[in-house]
């Protein structure tokens, strides 16, 4: 893969519809982030003060479902500016626990939510994203290129998919690095 | 019985009449992915896991439940089984509901190993998310109908070496159920014995001990061989 950038990685890591566990399992590299940071740079992420999505990005970690509007749009976004996308995280692959609520309507899923009918005070529904009838895994909305499953992915999984990127080479994991859950 | 001769992926190997290709295959050592077959069971040809190419039939053939014959020619690796059996497997995990995350048996899951052993990273196909009871009315088991892959293992194990027969199964195709007596709860049945054979057969997280909470249903595969050789060696008559 030709990176965008000069010679550096250009990483981006996105937290849709998930509970943020792969990016605590991202943390756990520990160590290596130290060496991962002398090849990369991280250009968008929870774990960076970037408001927007930046263009030119050589690989881009997705974790969570895409469940509500707003990922959806995102999801977009990434696609366009992103060279690798890379689903991380079984949330992303399958749709995981975010996904449970598949087995329900949008209104059956918000209603423990709704005082007499009415949105809970605790929750202003205008400013919350549109729920999608379904949470789906990002591979359903736009191409992908590669998958870490895990829920969350261990280190040794995230570290094994990041130097195949380093490498240039498309995210290969062995039989044993591929178990969902 | 007698021996025959069969070529399996170009080499002359031997089996005995009477013998499955499942069999003769896994005598010499070649692996087959299998989620439906149980030694000690009857074969049912179920999961299609095991599908082998056979010289002069055109489309595969479950080994488990084809006779090996004299002179065959099989082929038990190609792109076009590695894909099939592919296809089968995200077809499983797309059917209900395997959110192996809060699963009861994730880490000893049949259907999770060979998964990940053919590399399904993912599943083309969309979720049906169907909407899926369980039964905890037995005291000591319970039943998961999301994780049911209905190898029917659990019927098998039930009829042929319980000999009782609670198990069986309601519905057709994606409708198909495991249901106990005649779709009483399991509670209610009044055929089970509460043994627990079918508990420690199946292959994933549908059949589990009451308390176990997740990656702690760890089941025993070589329960059935030891109540099989005991009954042989007539270990418990009196």
């Amino acid at each position: 893969m030709e990176l965008i950038g000069s010679g550096r990685l250009r990483l981006a890591t996105v937290w849709l519809g998930g509970c943020s566990g792969c990016h605590m399992s991202f943390l756990d590299l520990d160590e290596y982030l130290l060496e991962l940071s002398q090849a990369a740079d991280l250009v968008y992420g929870p774990f960076v003060d970037a408001k927007e999505f930046p263009a030119g990005v050589d690989v881009a970690l997705v974790e969570g479902a895409v469940t509500n509007r707003a990922n959806l749009a995102m999801a977009g976004i990434i696609r366009q500016r992103s060279r690798t996308v890379i689903s991380f995280g079984d949330c992303a692959i399958t749709g995981n626990v975010t996904a449970m609520r598949n087995l329900l309507t949008v209104a059956e899923t918000l209603d423990p939510f709704r005082c007499d009918g009415e949105a809970s005070p605790a929750f202003d529904y205008a400013a919350v994203p549109q729920l999608l009838p379904r949470a789906l895994p990002l591979h359903q909305v736009i191409p992908v290129d590669g998958y870490i499953p895990g829920c969350p992915p261990g280190p040794d999984r995230i570290r094994a998919a990041i130097e195949c990127m380093l490498r240039g080479e498309p995210v290969h994991l062995a039989p044993g690095m591929l178990t969902f859950g | 019985m007698p021996v025959i001769t069969l070529t399996i992926d170009d080499e002359l190997i031997s089996g005995r009449e009477g013998e499955t290709l499942l069999q003769v295959i896994k005598e010499h050592g070649i692996s087959l992915p299998t989620l439906c077959h149980m030694e000690g069971l009857s074969e049912r040809g179920g999961c299609r896991l095991c599908i082998v190419e056979v010289a002069g039939s055109p489309r595969p053939l479950p080994a488990c439940t084809t006779p090996a014959r004299e002179g065959m020619v099989v082929r038990t690796r190609s792109e076009r089984l590695e894909n099939y059996r592919r296809m089968l497997v995200e077809l499983m995990l797309a059917e209900r509901n395997h959110y192996c995350a809060v699963c009861v048996s994730i880490g000893h899951c049949e259907l999770q190993r060979v998964a990940a052993e053919m590399g399904v990273d993912h599943v083309r196909y969309e979720y049906l998310s169907p909407k899926l009871t369980m039964d905890l009315s037995h005291e000591r088991f319970g039943l998961d109908h999301n994780r049911c892959i209905l190898c029917t293992r659990c019927v098998r194990v039930c009829d042929e070496i319980e000999g009782v027969h609670t198990w069986d199964i309601s519905g057709r195709g994606v409708k198909s159920r495991i249901i106990a007596d005649l779709n009483r709860s399991w509670r209610e049945s009044g055929t089970c014995t509460s043994c627990g054979k079918c508990v420690q057969v199946c292959p994933t997280g549908a059949l589990f001990l009451k308390g176990a909470v997740v990656g702690e249903m760890v089941k025993d595969p070589t329960m059935l061989a030891r109540v099989l050789e005991g009954r042989e060696k007539k270990e418990w008559e009196g």
